[in-house]
């Protein structure tokens, strides 16, 4: 035969709940109760957080911000199948993945005021500071993966990155890579559907991005990624497998970006009205609540209960986030380099004055 | 010292006397090799990687073998991927690994820029200091290979003008051991530039492990009438010239800068206060480079010191060229540095 088939391609989609709330009972057993209130608590602390943000950036008193309005479900569903000595390697857009992992929320609104103290991750936590250039983190990931082979660690790496991301040689390189080295790498893209303003389709005429985790060798997936449950059970999955020796895995969680990309871009100069509309009715918490109402665990006084928590909680941190005083003018010349050079000292001399 | 002595082939070594009284000679070559074979004995979290690090040639015989006796998992043979290698090396050194990775040619980096320049220079500093990427990358540069534009540059100042970087060029083999061991344990991520033509020369070398501290130059020759200051293998070069201008009664002095950066220029200002003359014998381009950031210092510190202008020996500013004929026209060499001293000295006794 002159022509055989030499290899299929099989892509495989993930939704545990519907977005009428209604569950698989296969899947939904294997998930304990508890975690759904931990789901619903999370995502609306991150929700307040970032809505607290954008007035923050209206009124000045906040810089440049990402929203993560929408793609809440894919950020903290994958961020609580780790555990904190997981590493955690962000893009700028993952506020609700570090609050999920208990990052202090007054460091992140320290970091969107304009001050790399923010980055500075407390002890017990392994989490790279927010990648800003688009994809880089991907190899940092694989090098991370590395290291906890080298030193036969029971640890996982999730990297986050988004659909523009997917189209960098970084992600080329760095999935292909993990693949050959069978890294525990857990490769999380939130694929919002937009990059600022270019849609997913422009992207790749790929049909999924989950699907070009085939030719490196490894298992890839689609979540839909207003499903926290659908989110939360594949990420647990591949982290599982992960630790296990079992390699990477690409888990692509299909979502939307509500707000615009930043606050510095204006959404309505490339979408329709009507698609956003079309994905609000889909957003993550509509269902979650319906499910959760069904099954007994949601009630409006425990919502009050949650919201009033949550807020007390925000404003707590901006609170604390504006009273830190500002860093030391000396401090920029003091962490670039593990020892100071000769000229650096000096400089740090008359800094000091 | 002996091993300050530079040699540029076996037989000048053994002509010199050679090993002999505990001492022994390596080329720079062998140096490099055994400074990454003790690391990778001494530190399980040191590993080398790199492209071709595994094969027939071991990057010029500078890996060899390594991986026979280290295992495949430490010193790893990689796909072709600089940037990504770049940003596992630092993802790596940041979760605690001392990475050595290795790029062949110089050449290569600019793939490399987003990695090295946004993410190796900056961690540091992002993390308020918390976090440190201790990676040492290994790269080559050379001449006369007939390679040309693509093959044949010699990319130092570029990574020079970054905070957070530390360029060290070693000029002999027992430097290229020491600051090999050093850039590994410096905890900044090191651009380690080596030259191919000085792979062949031959010094004096410890066997135990040392280290040859980054930042700190050396004087190779003490002289009175001219100071020149220069790394890698322009060090070798100005060491000939000197030699050729002793003949002429003309005595330089002779600094081996050995780090970019950060760059020992109080060195230089004390013997150019000494000399009153100098000349930078650099082995890439003039602008932004070396030369310059020493002219600048020197006005700026010590503007009276000089009593002829200073020189820069240089690429001149066109791409590398292919042809051997234009290569013996593009490349500086002691002729060249020899006949920049002679002038400068010439001024320098007219001005009185």
């Amino acid at each position: 035969m002159p022509i055989s088939v030499i290899g299929k391609m099989e892509v495989k989609r993930l939704q545990v709940i519907n977005e009428q709330g209604q569950a698989d009972a296969s899947l939904i057993s294997l998930l304990p109760d508890s975690i759904y209130n931990k789901f619903f608590e999370t995502i609306t602390l991150a929700r307040l957080y970032n809505q607290r943000a954008l007035s923050l950036q209206r009124e000045g008193r906040l810089g440049t911000y990402a929203s993560i309005l929408g793609q809440e479900a894919s950020q903290i569903g994958s961020a609580l199948a780790f555990d904190p000595s997981d590493w955690i390697i962000p893009s700028f857009r993952e506020s609700g993945v570090l609050i999920a992992m208990g990052y202090p929320m007054r460091l992140l609104y320290r970091y969107w005021m304009g001050d790399e103290r923010g980055m500075s991750c407390p002890e017990g936590l392994n989490i790279l500071p927010m990648c800003v250039p688009v994809g880089s983190q991907l190899t940092h990931s694989v090098g991370v993966g590395m290291g906890i082979k080298h030193k036969g660690e029971k640890k996982a790496v999730a990297v986050y990155f988004g659909d523009g991301a997917s189209s960098r040689g970084d992600f080329h390189e760095g999935l292909n890579l993990a693949g050959v080295f069978k890294l525990p790498v857990v490769f999380l893209c939130q694929n919002n559907q937009w990059a600022i303003s270019v849609p997913r389709s422009a992207q790749s005429a790929g049909a999924t991005i989950a699907e070009r985790a085939f030719s490196y060798g490894f298992e890839g997936i689609q979540v839909d990624g207003n499903d926290v449950a659908a989110v939360y059970k594949a990420t647990k999955d591949a982290v599982d497998k992960a630790k296990a020796g079992g390699g990477p895995t690409l888990i692509e969680c299909f979502t939307y970006r509500l707000d615009d990309h930043t606050t510095s871009d204006d959404a309505t100069r490339y979408r329709s009205r009507d698609e956003v509309e079309a994905w609000k009715a889909r957003e993550p918490l509509i269902r979650l609540k319906l499910f959760m109402e069904k099954k007994g665990l949601w009630s409006k006084a425990y919502e009050d209960e949650v919201i009033k928590k949550a807020s007390d909680a925000v404003d707590a941190a901006i609170k604390e986030a504006e009273a830190m005083s500002p860093p030391d003018a000396a401090d920029m010349i003091r962490f670039t380099n593990k020892e100071l050079t000769l000229r650096q000292k000096r400089e740090l001399e008359e800094l000091e004055g | 010292m002996p091993w300050t002595k530079i040699y540029g082939n076996k037989a000048d070594f053994e002509k010199a006397g050679g090993a002999g009284a505990g001492l022994r000679g390596l080329t720079y070559r062998e140096a490099l090799h055994e400074a990454a074979s003790q690391l990778l004995e001494s530190d399980q979290n040191v590993f080398v990687m790199g492209e071709g690090v595994d094969d027939g040639g071991g990057v010029f015989g500078s890996t060899l073998n390594l991986h026979k006796r280290f295992g495949s998992d430490r010193v790893m043979d990689t796909p072709l991927a600089e940037n990504a290698l770049t940003g596992i090396a630092i993802g790596a050194a940041a979760s605690g690994m001392r990475p050595i990775l290795v790029h062949m040619r110089i050449d290569f980096m600019p793939l490399t820029m987003d990695q090295i320049i946004n993410h190796a220079a900056k961690w540091s500093y992002m993390f308020g200091g918390a976090v440190s990427v201790p990676l040492t990358i290994r790269s080559i540069i050379g001449r006369g290979w007939g390679s040309a534009a693509q093959h044949s540059q010699s990319l130092q100042s570029l990574f020079a003008n970054i905070p957070g970087l530390k360029v060290v060029m070693p000029s002999t083999p027992y430097d290229a051991k020491g600051l090999l061991r050093a850039s590994v344990y410096d905890g900044n991520p090191v651009m380690f530039i080596e030259h191919r033509w000085l792979y062949e020369h031959m010094g004096h070398v410890p066997i135990e492990p040392y280290t040859v501290p980054i930042g700190k130059s050396i004087t190779r020759r003490n002289g009175k009438d001219v100071t020149i200051a220069a790394v890698s293998q322009m060090v070798f070069e100005a060491m000939q010239a000197a030699e050729l201008l002793a003949a002429d009664g003309i005595d330089c002095e002779v600094i081996d800068l050995r780090t970019i950066r950060p760059l020992d220029s109080d060195a230089v200002i004390e013997s150019v206060t000494k000399t009153g003359a100098l000349i930078v014998a650099d082995t890439g381009w003039a602008s932004c480079g070396i030369g310059a950031e020493l002219a600048a210092r020197l006005v700026e510190r010590a503007h009276g010191a000089l009593k002829a202008p200073l020189k820069r020996i240089n690429f001149a500013d066109c791409p590398t060229p292919a042809s051997p004929a234009l290569e013996k026209a593009y490349y500086p060499d002691r002729h060249t540095i020899a006949a920049a001293v002679r002038e400068t000295f010439e001024l320098k006794r007219s001005n009185g």
